[in-house]
């Protein structure tokens, strides 16, 4: 028979002295002997009632010159944890291909109580979700948060014309609508991702409050010098909204983050290049950091796909088909937009710098395309599929 | 025939108990169906006209049903009981910094209890008081009248009137001690026990003779053989406060036979004139 003694000083059971008897009883097997002293006035009554709501048995000695109680060790304790399995391992290499649907919350690597309710994650195979890359990129993302009430300086001083402020601020609205649809894409990912696969969770949501900060900056900027907005077009939107449609969760991030966030990147650096105030430019140079970063995750996850699936690249070449022949009927980006965009790159209201304008917004378009084009080679396209691909985007950059 | 058992719903969590409860007898082969009363008394009035089979009884329901079924020359037995409801203590305690050293100190002193029809915070540790041979001026707490002391809130305002000076000692069940000590209704080291009563038991699955034999024998075999390792059944089980089920004692019932003689008298018949269920 085991038997040991816990000596529970002057603490009672209103003073935590349930935890150096439940931390003793743990290590005892069931029907061992616990022996318990202390000096607590209600301690042999406090022990009985604690012990019964626990299923064990307490014995009174017969004198009292040892312990003041036996506690003889019940079944619940080890009960509890009989079915108990460990939920992997903590570490993100140990992520397993498939988390059971009752692990639910738990921290991976955790010890799981047997049952409890069922979580409804439908993504929960590693292979749907997964990116080598993910914990390094969350780590890199927590790392260049940035905080745009400092790292910007609204207060720096400018004026510009009123034909150039009005095209940043189209711009702006353009854009303030874009990072809504991806703010919107990743949350929405993120509630059906299985939370074993944690780091997926924190850099979706890191990638969410990203565009959080985006929309305002892109809004403070709009409003810097006056109170209205630009236009919304319905053919801007309805793009977006076709964005929005794509439940996949890997089609979701070649159609987000690849193919959007990847031509958005061209379109920052075309922001950059002509931002004809301090402030846009510090703007567009902090987004361009954050959006580099989704698009990192995005190719690292679908380059993953592609290298385990042959038949993958023809998933994600019909993604961009069917979201090609439902956009067939709309006018494609915002004609204000473009204009404005012409009108920044003119960078002054003449003919002559319209048309230098123009031009530049042709050589966007083919650097939107051509950095397209090389990601998808980067996925594994032959490069005159990749090319034809690329033709297929919306027109509405996103 | 369906196996109809009784339970007061004293808390919304019955309804999860024994739906849960309901789910997993039936799908053990037995057929098993419950109705919630809102009160003891009419549950233990039904279990001796036949209306149910088994009765969810608080011990004093048990006490009533045992002397109702007498009088009518029926009898009703305990089926089984939880592990959780054997030899419970009732304490009387007071201020640590009190005066009060021994039951007689508590002469003609306000003594704070629970609602009137409560075994653990009323009922029993007036009766031992009473036994000492000691009168009190009774500060009673009607909250839950006709749950019979399932509602902890009498128990709770009785151990606060002690806090605030409002009454020199209060009654309440071991456990509870422990619990308001531990919420800090009680803060740690404020009260002292002064005394308590001797171990009793609490609740019961009490069966009538009316019920189908088999499908009591079955029920009995079922409850008994629920595993605190089955990780269906361990939800409900920690809800209701237990870690297995034992078989049914009357054993412990002798110290509230003898204190509910102000309550019912030998037939079951209620007679305390200003208990309104």
């Amino acid at each position: 028979m085991t038997e040991r003694v816990v000596d529970l000083g002057d603490v009672g059971f209103d003073r935590g002295a349930h935890i150096l008897v439940a931390g003793e009883l743990a290590m005892m097997p069931v029907g061992g002997r616990l022996g318990v002293t202390g000096t607590d006035a209600a301690l042999p009554l406090h022990l009985a009632a604690w012990c019964r709501s626990q299923g064990h048995r307490v014995e009174t000695p017969a004198d009292n010159a040892g312990v003041r109680a036996w506690v003889v060790c019940g079944r619940g304790v080890h009960d509890r944890w009989a079915g108990a399995e460990r939920a992997g391992a903590a570490g993100s290499a140990a992520a397993v291909v498939r988390p059971a649907a009752h692990w639910g919350l738990a921290a991976r690597g955790a010890l799981v109580e047997a049952g409890g309710p069922v979580l409804p994650f439908d993504l929960d195979r590693k292979e749907l979700v997964w990116a080598d890359l993910a914990p390094k990129l969350y780590a890199q993302a927590a790392a260049r948060q940035w905080d745009p009430a400092t790292a910007i300086g609204w207060d720096t001083p400018f004026d510009l014309p009123a034909e150039i402020e009005g095209a940043v601020v189209q711009v702006m609205t353009y854009l303030i609508e874009n990072e809504q649809a991806a703010l919107v894409i990743p949350a929405r990912l993120l509630a059906r991702v299985h939370p074993h696969f944690r780091e997926v969770l924190q850099l979706l949501a890191v990638q969410a409050a990203d565009e959080a900060r985006h929309v305002e900056v892109f809004t403070r900027r709009a409003l810097l010098k006056g109170r209205d907005l630009g236009t919304s077009s319905v053919s801007g939107r309805s793009s977006l909204s076709s964005l929005l449609a794509e439940p996949d969760f890997s089609l979701a991030l070649f159609l987000l983050s690849v193919l959007g966030e990847g031509t958005f990147l061209n379109l920052l650096s075309f922001l950059a290049e002509h931002a004809p105030d301090p402030v846009t430019r510090q703007i567009v140079t902090l987004v361009h950091q954050d959006e580099a970063r989704h698009v990192a995750f995005g190719m690292g996850h679908l380059r993953e796909q592609s290298r385990r699936d042959p038949a993958f690249t023809a998933r994600l070449r019909g993604a961009i088909e069917r979201r090609h022949d439902a956009l067939l009927s709309t006018a494609g980006i915002n004609q204000d937009v473009l204009d404005a965009l012409t009108v920044l790159a003119a960078g002054e209201w003449t003919a002559p710098a319209i048309a230098r304008g123009h031009a530049a917004v042709e050589r966007l378009h083919r650097d939107m395309y051509d950095g397209r084009r090389n990601r998808l080679i980067r996925l594994g396209f032959p490069a005159e599929e990749a090319a034809e691909l690329s033709a297929l985007h919306t027109r509405n950059f996103m | 025939m369906t196996l109809l058992m009784g339970a007061v719903a004293y808390d919304p969590k019955v309804v999860t108990i024994w739906s849960g409860f309901r789910a997993w007898l039936v799908r053990n082969g037995l057929p098993y169906d419950f109705v919630l009363y809102s009160n003891y008394e009419r549950q233990a009035e039904d279990l001796v006209a036949g209306r149910i089979h088994a009765a969810w009884h608080s011990p004093l329901a048990w006490i009533r049903s045992r002397r109702m079924a007498e009088a009518l020359g029926r009898t009703v037995r305990p089926l089984v009981m939880r592990d959780t409801d054997q030899d419970l203590r009732s304490v009387v305690v007071v201020r640590a910094d009190s005066g009060i050293q021994t039951v007689d100190d508590l002469a003609g002193r306000v003594v704070a209890c629970g609602a009137i029809d409560s075994p653990q915070a009323t009922l029993l540790p007036l009766d031992h008081l009473r036994q000492a041979g000691v009168k009190v001026d009774v500060r009673r707490f009607d909250i839950g009248v006709g749950l019979h002391g399932d509602h902890i809130g009498g128990e709770r305002e009785a151990a606060r009137s002690l806090m605030s000076g409002e009454a020199a000692a209060a009654c309440m069940i071991d456990a509870n001690h422990l619990l308001f000590g531990r919420e800090g209704t009680l803060p740690a080291g404020s009260t002292r026990i002064l005394t308590a009563t001797e171990p009793y038991d609490h609740c019961v699955m009490a069966v009538s003779d009316a019920a189908p034999e088999e499908h009591v024998r079955h029920f009995g075999e079922l409850l008994l053989g629920m595993s605190y390792a089955d990780p269906e059944v361990r939800p409900l089980l920690d809800l209701e406060g237990l870690t297995a089920w034992h078989e049914g004692r009357t054993s412990g019932y002798g110290a509230l036979e003898a204190a509910v003689s102000g309550f019912y008298d030998g037939q079951g018949g209620l007679v305390a004139e200003d208990y309104q269920p």
